[in-house]
């Protein structure tokens, strides 16, 4: 199973870098957002998928912390972008 | 053996998912379209990859990834309305291919 999860995880990684193209080329600022958004989801599917191949359960705590600080992100760079301002 | 088998295709389903978002993400004409495609690989393709990785562990395990996964089914939608929401008000533009569906200015339209 470890070469099925390291096989899916470098596919991961491959379309984490073409995700990085739209990030680069967005024409607006929400295409970026939107870019960074799946890239974050990605990556908090990869940091699960090493938790499994390396074995350390612990790995699934930084997944969810991941999860929750990529949401807060979004959030932010959202109401940034209607309002003009955090407060 | 039938687990391993079953999470196999969990998991390359959910790569699959992934592929269609990034395809979504990397060819759609305006911001609004490519959250659409892009939400469907936050759900679907994280989903199906991290219930694969569950029935594959123990009870705790399954149990934080059981967790992972309902996070993210409350987390990205709610992401994918406010990133809408701000880009519309913020007035970025639609595709030209799009049309307005306003009811109200069809009525003033009508004699």
């Amino acid at each position: 199973m470890h070469t099925i999860y390291t096989v899916a995880a470098i596919m991961l990684l491959i379309l984490t870098f073409l995700c990085l193209i739209r990030a680069a080329i967005g024409p607006t600022t929400a295409d970026r957002v939107v870019a960074i958004n799946v890239i974050g989801t990605k990556t908090m599917v990869i940091i699960a998928l090493v938790s499994f191949i390396f074995g350390q359960e612990f790995f699934l705590d930084v997944s969810l912390v991941y999860a929750l600080i990529a949401f807060i992100m979004t959030i932010g760079v959202a109401k940034y972008m209607e309002k003009g301002a955090l407060d | 053996m039938v687990i391993n088998i079953v999470s196999s295709i969990f998991i390359f389903a959910g790569v699959f998912f992934f592929l269609v978002g990034v395809v979504g993400l990397l060819r759609f004409p305006d911001v609004y379209t490519r959250l659409h495609a892009t939400t469907k690989c936050d759900t679907l393709g994280a989903g199906l990859m991290l219930l694969g990785l569950a029935i594959q562990g123990e009870l705790v395990v399954a149990g934080k990834l059981i967790l992972i996964i309902v996070l993210i089914w409350i987390a990205n939608p709610t992401a994918a309305h406010v990133i809408g929401k701000a880009s519309y008000y913020s007035g970025i533009a639609m595709t030209e291919d799009s049309f307005d569906l306003d009811v109200s200015s069809e009525e003033e339209g009508v004699d």
